[in-house]
């Protein structure tokens, strides 16, 4: 394989196969040398608590799911801002300065699968990514986990609940799309 | 609550670092990209099954090893709590078809400049809003249903962990084999 050629930041795009060697070895040093396994979903339910925190403090408190991931106890301190929650931030850097080195074109406003679908609205992409994005997370922390903390982390340590979640994600994912997406008129 | 508000410098150092990384690797990917997952569940783009076995493959290996050689003290492993898992699963599968990113992609999606991530992630922050509301009756009522416990598949049948490594590297390859033939004069 052509390593040198295909990892240089330069390229607008790297091998899947090189950049999933990448992501497996980011997890050795997570789990190696910081005890930590990559994930992200857990940082929505942080930040949630603190937003939602700061108008209702005492019912965010007083909810016990919330309490287990802000409140901190004589045992354990419950930073808002924890190791997750600065990966999470540092995402939006590496990927912005992932397409700017490369130079890979900015995505359109309304994906063209979208607009082939649901048509060329603006409004209606938004509305539909805020509803798809209530409903990833509320699926997420039903199941414990998303595509990085069940599906990579849990999938390379061949956990059974993240075998069951993926087998489960991608089933529905594939139904939704074939339904949703597919051989539909532009409206 | 919020205090402490931010975590020790050097655990946010290194969860800095660690998100860095990762987001490049998934712009470099294509994974933020709208098209990229949609593609994956429509059958036409296998961009993200090819990311996320080759590192499941390659990080089991490592892992494992790690575990082996007592170098690390041991694992991360999620309950297997088979409705919860099945039906979040099931949920967030709907979720991703119509988003269109994942919650890590779609956070670096917005770095790689998707403008329809960013009322992703709102939506994103109320469904883990709504998630708290719904956790005392998840809690009692789904989760003690096929409750397994922290288990991996090696609790699970009482083989050597190795056994599965070896199957998901063999899987790894398997997919790099029969999509390289299929792959054969595109770009990808």
């Amino acid at each position: 394989m052509k390593l040198k050629w295909q990892c240089q930041l330069t390229k607008p795009a790297w091998s899947p196969y090189v950049v999933g060697v990448g992501i497996g070895v980011l997890s050795w040093i997570t789990f190696g040398l910081m005890d930590k396994a990559l994930g992200t979903s857990t940082t929505m339910v942080r930040a949630a608590g603190a937003i939602e925190g700061a108008v209702a403090r005492d019912h965010v408190e007083s909810n016990a799911y919330f309490a287990k991931y802000l409140v901190s106890t004589a045992d354990k301190a419950n930073p808002v801002v924890d190791w997750q929650f600065a990966l999470v931030i540092m995402l939006i850097a590496g990927a912005f300065l992932a397409r700017k080195l490369g130079g890979a074109p900015k995505p359109e406003a309304v994906p063209q699968t979208w607009a082939a679908a649901f048509g060329p609205s603006k409004a209606r992409r938004y509305l539909g990514a805020f509803l798809g994005g209530v409903l990833l997370l509320f699926g997420a922390r039903l199941a414990g986990g998303c595509t990085s903390g069940h599906g990579i982390s849990g999938g390379l340590q061949l956990a059974v609940s993240s075998y069951l979640f993926m087998a489960a994600m991608f089933a529905s994912g594939i139904a939704a799309a074939m339904l949703l997406l597919r051989r539909r008129k532009a409206g | 609550m919020y205090s402490p508000f931010f975590a020790d410098w050097t655990t946010l150092l290194l969860g800095g670092l660690t998100g860095l990384v990762f987001g490049i690797l998934l712009q470099k990917g294509r994974v933020t990209r709208y098209e990229t997952i949609v593609g994956q569940f429509l059958l036409r783009d296998f961009t993200v099954l090819k990311v996320m076995l080759t590192a499941m493959a390659v990080g089991a290996v490592g892992v494992y090893a790690m575990l082996q050689l007592g170098m690390i003290d041991g694992l991360h492993i999620k309950s297997a709590q088979v409705v919860n898992n099945v039906a979040g699963g099931l949920i967030f599968g709907v979720g991703m078809a119509v988003l269109g990113y994942c919650p890590g992609t779609g956070v670096a999606a917005i770095g790689d400049g998707a403008r329809d991530a960013v009322p992703g992630v709102l939506g994103m922050l109320v469904g883990a809003a709504l998630f708290a509301e719904a956790s005392p009756w998840v809690g009692r009522v789904l989760a003690p249903i096929g409750d397994l416990g922290k288990i991996s598949f090696a609790d699970a049948t009482g083989l050597s962990p190795w056994v599965f490594v070896a199957a998901l590297a063999a899987a790894a390859v398997a997919v790099f084999f029969v999509m390289r033939r299929t792959d054969r004069g595109t770009s990808a």
